[in-house]
């Protein structure tokens, strides 16, 4: 299992994300650096624009995806992944996620229900197009039970 | 010269170029010269049909090429081509 270290501040951007937009999903990038254990030092929101269900999709922008290249490209960064959120669903890939994960990326989904955090996996395709999970470290939830 | 840009899903298909410079007049000739110069990046812009993939987006500048001349538009020296995943997803039901 690939390991991931994700800083608190990170988790605590998703989880107020998370809890912003509930019950609608939201979604973000991931940026870091990549080693043996890749590291998740910065989050940053993005816009869901999908126009309808947005309890059940999220679509980002293309602009705002090439801004977030950029953004990493400017400060020696490594665009790494996205997070979003599944409002009263489990931590799990939908097979949404699947037909439009692209490789390399980690995937954090954050579970919410009933406006609380539930639970934080993350998740990067295989070489067969699968997602496997990966292993987050000291995981320290922010907004359990808040 | 213009810039292309690699997002970080493909580099791995460009040994780990951010970007790259051409000097192809259309967005076609961008393509072709990138595939020829990374065969293993061709599967993952182009379809069986030939064209750009149904998830992957192509920017020049800040316009998507959809609503320009589509592969046919014309690549002027010091603008930049952006390859793009499209990103989406929800959840189970």
């Amino acid at each position: 299992m690939k390991k991931l270290k994700i800083y608190p501040l990170v988790i605590e951007t998703i989880e107020n994300h998370a809890l912003e937009t509930y019950p609608e999903e939201c979604c973000g990038f991931l940026y870091g650096t990549e080693g043996d254990i890749r590291e998740i030092s910065h989050a940053g929101k993005a816009t869901n624009i999908k126009s309808e269900n947005k309890r059940k999709r999220f679509e980002i922008d293309p602009l705002e995806y090439l801004q977030a290249e950029k953004y990493a490209m400017a400060n020696n960064l490594e665009l790494l992944g996205i997070y979003h959120s599944h409002p009263d669903h489990p931590a799990v890939p939908s097979e949404h996620d699947l037909k439009q994960a692209a490789g390399y990326f980690s995937y954090i989904i954050v579970s919410v229900r009933k406006n609380k955090i539930n639970n934080i996996r993350s998740w990067q395709l295989n070489d067969q197009q699968e997602f496997e999970e990966e292993e987050i470290l000291d995981l320290i939830h922010v907004k359990v039970n808040s | 010269m213009s810039k292309i840009i690699i997002p970080t899903p493909l580099r791995k298909f460009t040994n780990n170029q951010t970007t790259l410079e051409t000097s192809a007049d259309t967005v076609l000739e961008v393509i072709r010269e990138l595939t020829i110069k990374y065969p293993d990046l061709k599967n993952q812009i182009i379809d069986k049909q030939g064209g750009i993939r149904k998830y992957i987006r192509i920017y020049l500048d800040d316009t998507d090429i959809k609503t320009l001349d589509q592969e046919k538009t014309e690549v002027s020296a010091g603008s930049v081509v952006s390859i793009i995943p499209a990103i989406a997803g929800g959840n189970i039901t």
